[in-house]
C-alpha cells in the first residue's frame, strides 16, 4: 500500500531558528527601508542610487540653498535625451555618437574686456569648489527635466579675470571638432556654436559653469567637460563643451538668432506668455511623463531671484 | 498570371497585420515596455503616428504608378486598406496630440488651428480624408457611382500634400526627413501627370484622320 505524506516540507524551505527569532525586526527594518532609503538620498542630494554611466566621481561637493527639492529626472533619461546639434539633430544622437568628442586636453580661453585674460585648464576648473545645483531644465521644445549639476557658479571665475567697465555681454563659444561631430556636416547651424548672455546674467550667483552631473564627470553628450547653465532660460542658452569666453561691448549674435531671428531671440528666458511662432509654451513635459500636464513657470520658476534683472523691459519684444 | 481571390485574401490578411504593427508597438511600449518610446513617450507617439499617416497615403498613391509599371492588376486591391490605414493612424495622431499634448485643452487647440497655419493644414488634411472613408465600402461607390467616387477621391492630391506641408513646417531646423516625404509624393504626383500627358498624346496621335477630317471639313463645305 502506498501511503503519501503529504506534508513533507523539504529541509532548506524551513525558516532558520535564529532568523525566525528575529522576524519582527526583520519585518520593521523592511517597512523602514525604503524610508530610510528616501531620507538617505534628501540628505545626500544626489540620488546615490541612480545608476550612472560609472564616470569619474567628483569629491567634495557642497549642497546648495538654490536646488530644487523637486524629483530628479532619471539619469538614463538625462543623458540619452538631450540636444547637441553638432552630434546630429535627433534626441538620441548626442548619446549615440558624442563618445567620439575629444575632452582631454581641454582649456577655456578666458578673454576680451578683460584685464587679466587667461586661459583654464579643465583641471583648474575642476579645482574650483564644487557645489551641487538641483536646477529645473525647460527646453524651447516644451520638455523639461529635473538635473542634479555639479558646478561652480560663473562670477568665480569671472572676479579672476577682472572684466572692464566696457565689458557688457559675454559670447560663450563651443568646440567645434568636425571629425568628431557629424553633425556640423550639415548647414543646419553656423559652427561653431555661440551663445551669450549680458553681463549682469552671466554674474547672478543662478548662472553656473557645469562640470558634473549625478556626483560624476560630465558625459560627453551632456556637453563634457565644462558647460554653461543657465536655468531661468531655454536649455539651448546654456551652451555645451565651452572652449571659449569672450567679454565683450556689443550684444553678441548667437546661432540660433543667426539661424532664425523671429523664433529665437536673445534673450530666451522662459516665458509662458511668449509662443513660440511654431508652437505654445504654455505647457510642458516632466520627462518621461506622456502628458505636458505641466504648466510652465514665467523665468521656468527663478523669478524671485532674476526677474529684478529685467525690470522695466517688455519681454514680449525682448524674447 | 493573376493570382487566384484566395491567395489575395491571404495578402490582404498579411497586410492588415503588418499594418497594425505600429500601433502594437506603441501599445505594448506604453504599457510593458517603457524604453520602446524612449525619455518623451507622449512625443514619441505623436511623431511616430504622423509619420506612419504620410507612409500610407504614400503607399496609397504608390498603388497606381506600381501596377503600371508591374502589371500586377491585383495591386489594386489592397488600395482601400492602406487609405483606410493612413486614416486610421491621422485619427491616432490627432488623439496623441489632444490628449498628451494638448491635454484636453480647448482653448489652446483652437488657437492652434487658428494662428498656426501648419497646424490647421494638418487637420484639414485629416477632416478631408472622413468623408474618403466614409465612402470607402462596396455600397458607398456604388451609390455614389464610380465617376462621382472616383472625383471625391481625388481629394488625396489635396490632402497628402497638406500633410507633408504639415511635417515640413513642424520641424525645428534640420528638415531632410520631410524633404524625403516631399521628394517621394513629388514622384508620385509627377508619374501621373507624365502617363496623363502621355495618353493625351497617344489619344491625338490614334486619330489623325478625325483631326484632319475636322480641319479640312470646313473648305470642302465651301
Amino acid at each position: 500500500m502506498l501511503i503519501r505524506r503529504a506534508n513533507r516540507i523539504a529541509h532548506a524551505e524551513v525558516t532558520p531558528r535564529r532568523i525566525y527569532e528575529r522576524r519582527r525586526e526583520f519585518l520593521k527594518l523592511a517597512a523602514a527601508g525604503p524610508i530610510l532609503g528616501a531620507a538617505g538620498m534628501l540628505a545626500h542630494g544626489a540620488a546615490a542610487q541612480e545608476k550612472t554611466l560609472g564616470l569619474a566621481r567628483l569629491e567634495g561637493v557642497a549642497r546648495s540653498r538654490y536646488s530644487t527639492d523637486e524629483p530628479l529626472t532619471a539619469y538614463r533619461h538625462v543623458t540619452t535625451y538631450n540636444n547637441f546639434y553638432e552630434f546630429g539633430t535627433e534626441k538620441d544622437d548626442p548619446a549615440r555618437r558624442a563618445g567620439r568628442m575629444r575632452v582631454r586636453p581641454w582649456t577655456v580661453a578666458v578673454e576680451g574686456e578683460v584685464a587679466r585674460p587667461r586661459t583654464f585648464g579643465i583641471e583648474e576648473l575642476l579645482a574650483f569648489p564644487l557645489e551641487e545645483r538641483i536646477y529645473r531644465l525647460r527646453c524651447v521644445e516644451a520638455w523639461s527635466m529635473v538635473i542634479p549639476w555639479i558646478g561652480f557658479e560663473f562670477r568665480h571665475l569671472a572676479k579672476l579675470v577682472e572684466p572692464t567697465s566696457r565689458a557688457k555681454f559675454v559670447e560663450f563659444v563651443s568646440a567645434l571638432q568636425p571629425e568628431n561631430m557629424p553633425g556640423t556636416r550639415l548647414p543646419v547651424l553656423e559652427w561653431p556654436y555661440v551663445e551669450g548672455l549680458r553681463i549682469d546674467e552671466a554674474m547672478h550667483p543662478l548662472t553656473i559653469l557645469a562640470v558634473g552631473l549625478y556626483g560624476e564627470v560630465l558625459p560627453n553628450q551632456n556637453g563634457a567637460p565644462v558647460r554653461l547653465v543657465v536655468p531661468w532660460k531655454y536649455g539651448f542658452k546654456s551652451a555645451k563643451s565651452v572652449v571659449r569666453i569672450r567679454f565683450v561691448e556689443r550684444q553678441p549674435l548667437t546661432s540660433w538668432e543667426k539661424a532664425a531671428p523671429h523664433e529665437y531671440g536673445f534673450y530666451s528666458n522662459v516665458n509662458p506668455n511668449r509662443d513660440h511662432p511654431r508652437w505654445s509654451q504654455k505647457r510642458e513635459r516632466r520627462i518621461p511623463d506622456f502628458f505636458a500636464r505641466r504648466e510652465t513657470q514665467i523665468f521656468n520658476g527663478y523669478g524671485e531671484q532674476v526677474a529684478s534683472l529685467y525690470a522695466g523691459m517688455d519681454l514680449a519684444k525682448f524674447y | 498570371m493573376p493570382p487566384a481571390a484566395k491567395h489575395v485574401a491571404a495578402l490582404k490578411a498579411a497586410l492588415f497585420v503588418v499594418a497594425l504593427a505600429p500601433l502594437g508597438r506603441l501599445v505594448l511600449g506604453a504599457l510593458a515596455f517603457p524604453d520602446w518610446l524612449g525619455a518623451n513617450p507622449g512625443e514619441f507617439i505623436d511623431r511616430d503616428t504622423g509619420r506612419w499617416t504620410l507612409r500610407f497615403l504614400l503607399a496609397t498613391l504608390a498603388v497606381t504608378p506600381l501596377r503600371a509599371l508591374t502589371g500586377w492588376g491585383w495591386l489594386l486591391r489592397l488600395r482601400r486598406m492602406l487609405g483606410l490605414f493612413a486614416f486610421f493612424y491621422g485619427v491616432m495622431h490627432l488623439s496623441s496630440y489632444v490628449a498628451f499634448r494638448r491635454v484636453f485643452d480647448a482653448a489652446e487647440i483652437a488657437r492652434d488651428l487658428a494662428e498656426r497655419p501648419f497646424m490647421t493644414a494638418g487637420f484639414a488634411a485629416l477632416v478631408l480624408m472622413v468623408p474618403l472613408a466614409l465612402t470607402s465600402t462596396d455600397a458607398m461607390v456604388r451609390r455614389l457611382g464610380a465617376r462621382h467616387w472616383q472625383a471625391l477621391h481625388r481629394l488625396i492630391y489635396l490632402i497628402a500634400p497638406l500633410g507633408v506641408l504639415h511635417y515640413w513646417f513642424m520641424v525645428k531646423r534640420d528638415i531632410t526627413q520631410p524633404a524625403i516625404y516631399a521628394a517621394l509624393l513629388a514622384v508620385l504626383l509627377l508619374w501621373r501627370v507624365a502617363a496623363w500627358h502621355g495618353r493625351r498624346r497617344t489619344a491625338r496621335s490614334r486619330s489623325p484622320a478625325r483631326a484632319d477630317a475636322g480641319r479640312t471639313g470646313p473648305l470642302t463645305g465651301v
